[in-house]
């Protein structure tokens, strides 16, 4: 059993490996491509098969009128727009969320679990039901088609995710160190930032990870609610057009569009598979 | 200035709720709450700490509503059953904590860490993650935290239950001399435990609780030699004393075709039927005893515990040394009339072989 098991395991994982990483590297290689290189048959290896260049990396910054695709302005758009909805998510969502944990609320039928669900049907719902309901919302208070405007939009579908997360973390925080704090003389909010908090980090780690993922990836809000003034880079890589701007490009600008989530990956990867609570109850 | 209760009731669920629980904890002592599990200990002591409030009822404390004033400017410390530290803190910190939110100057800050560090045996592990400590050390180190407040209420939440045998024996004794040592004359120290031992080992005063109500309250000599009633007799023993139905017929005390001849104190109850109460360490295996089945036999530490059954009468015995039994073997015994106990029907002491008598 052990050693089938364990031959069995690697081979799948080699096979998924292969299947998840050729498109990126085909990307990569492809991204150093010429013309040559590319339409003259196939080729593989670097400096064997063809001579790599970064004329497919130099059209990322080049203004549209000097014949490039000018990512810059998008990309920062992006990275701002999704850094700071998280981040507001992350707090509001972990404050709701350690109240979801700890206090009793009830409003008739309504309890907490109740209220949890709530924040969580906003992501079961599809989003082209709240596409219309957002637009106006945006038109109405005059945000449409700018950076506040989307902040404001993907807070509303990342803060579920923070809840969610947050609220199951805290769940598994023992209550009783929570009551320890109380009577070592904090009162409730000394008790929540000087020990529920620092004993959070992988929590809110993982949360954060999660929003940072989910709002870079968004394409449709981004779509909807912008028209000429703000882009976001998913909308503007998706406006590229092969027929125009060149494959090494459209390779290039894939993977820094990627590159982020790369990054989130290899963190989040250390958080889920370790918690720091372990020492709090035996 | 002591800490008193009256009529607290609290109800969590069906299970689980104080009625009227009434107290007066007097400083400078040790209080032992001795009851089973949802008895309501816990209940009881996180009402003292302030973390639940009650439905009804007075807490005072010298001569102030205590239910006015917020858990955390009680100072009270309380350590809990499970090993409860801050995991983001090393021992040293954990224990500074609470000296920290008082503002105390960093000099006696150390002072004082050092101090309660040696009281729990753990000098030198001042640096050490929480986590690297083991279940017995992680429980020092709340008991250290909890004694370094110099609080005026302690409470100790069934500290040992949840250590291994061997360090449970070893922290009870160090903890008495903790009690009895590192405590100034002002602190009221509260101990809950389901484990009577641990009560009568403490020796401070015993509140006996069940189903959220006191039952007695008395030195843990007294609630050892008499017993209120059945209740009390089965909480405060382990294994639970022996009960059987009894009567008395001409100076013999009769149950399942046993005869015994009436002890001296049993001799004024005038009730022919009662309950005959006897410990499982005042059954002996005696040849020219009664026989009996063994049901059940098991090997606690160095002692044989055995489950007989004769008719409808079922005992548990204590025997000092380990054997060997198989169910269904039969065993003669006898029993130290001499220390037996009696019920009336209701379940109330009628008389004890310590003088505690209601006839």
């Amino acid at each position: 059993m052990g050693k089938l098991y364990t031959f069995l395991k690697y081979f799948f994982i080699t096979i998924w490996t292969v299947f998840v990483v050729a498109p990126f590297l085909w990307a990569l290689t492809t991204s150093f491509k010429d013309f040559n290189s590319v339409n003259g048959g196939v080729t593989y290896i670097p400096w064997v098969d063809f001579e790599p260049n970064l004329e497919g990396w130099r059209v990322l910054i080049k203004s549209p009128a000097e014949g490039g695709v000018d990512i810059v302005e998008p990309y920062f758009n992006s990275l701002f727009v999704t850094c700071t909805a998280s981040l507001i998510s992350i707090i509001l969502g972990t404050l709701s969320a350690y109240a979801l944990s700890r206090y009793t609320f009830k409003a008739g039928p309504i309890k907490n679990n109740d209220i949890t669900f709530f924040f969580i049907s906003q992501r079961i719902m599809p989003p082209i039901v709240l596409s219309i309901p957002f637009f106006l919302f945006l038109g109405a208070v005059n945000l449409l088609d700018s950076l506040i405007g989307l902040i404001v939009v993907y807070i509303v579908l990342l803060m579920p995710i923070a809840v969610w997360i947050m609220v199951d973390f805290f769940n598994k925080v023992p209550r009783e160190i929570d009551e320890t704090a109380l009577i070592d003389g904090c009162n409730p909010y000394q008790a929540f930032f000087k020990v529920v908090l620092p004993n959070s980090i992988p929590g809110l780690i993982v949360a954060g990870m999660f929003c940072i993922i989910f709002g870079w990836i968004d394409f449709f809000f981004a779509f909807i609610l912008t028209f000429t003034e703000v882009q976001l880079l998913p909308v503007k890589i998706v406006a590229l057009n092969s027929s125009i701007t060149p494959w090494w490009s459209l390779s290039a600008s894939a993977l820094v569009s990627v590159a982020p989530l790369i990054v989130v990956a290899f963190i989040v990867e250390r958080y889920l598979s370790k918690g720091n609570l372990s020492g709090a109850i035996k | 200035m002591n800490l008193v209760g009256e009529n607290l009731s609290y109800k969590l669920t069906e299970e689980l709720q104080l009625r009227k629980i009434s107290f007066n904890f007097e400083k400078g002592k040790l209080y032992t709450i001795l009851g089973r599990t949802l008895s309501g200990k816990t209940t009881l002591l996180k009402t003292i700490a302030g973390l639940l409030m009650p439905d009804s009822g007075t807490i005072k404390f010298e001569g102030k509503n205590f239910l006015e004033i917020p858990v955390w400017e009680r100072n009270i410390a309380m350590v809990y059953q499970q090993f409860i530290n801050y995991p983001h803190l090393n021992v040293f910190e954990n224990i500074a904590f609470p000296l920290k939110q008082r503002g105390l100057d960093p000099q006696k800050i150390n002072e004082e860490v050092f101090n309660s560090l040696k009281l729990v045996g753990l000098e030198g592990y001042e640096k050490r993650k929480i986590q690297e400590l083991s279940g017995g050390q992680q429980q020092r180190v709340s008991v250290a935290r909890s004694l370094v407040k110099n609080a005026k209420i302690l409470l100790l939440d069934e500290p040992l239950v949840n250590l291994d045998y061997k360090l449970r024996e070893q922290l009870r004794e160090e903890f008495k001399n903790i009690f009895i040592n590192g405590l100034s004359e002002e602190s009221i120290v509260i101990f809950s435990t389901t484990d009577p031992r641990e009560a009568m080992e403490l020796n401070g005063e015993v509140i006996v609780l069940d189903e959220g109500k006191v039952l007695q309250v008395g030195a843990a000599k007294e609630i050892f030699e008499n017993p209120k009633n059945l209740k009390v007799a089965a909480i405060s023993n382990d294994p639970p004393m022996n009960i059987l139905k009894a009567e008395i017929d001409s100076n013999k005390i009769k149950f399942e075709n046993i005869e015994i001849d009436i002890p001296d104190h049993l001799s004024k109850i005038k009730d022919k039927n009662f309950n005959f109460g006897i410990r499982a360490s005042d059954v002996e295996l005696n040849d020219n005893g009664f026989e009996f089945e063994v049901e059940l036999a098991e090997i606690s530490g160095s002692e044989t515990l055995l489950h007989l059954t004769r008719g409808n009468a079922k005992i548990i015995t204590s025997i000092e040394e380990v054997m060997d039994f198989k169910i269904r073997d039969k065993v003669k015994i006898n029993f130290k009339s001499n220390k037996a106990y009696a019920f009336d029907e209701t379940g109330n002491l009628a008389s004890s072989p310590f003088g505690g008598s209601s006839v």
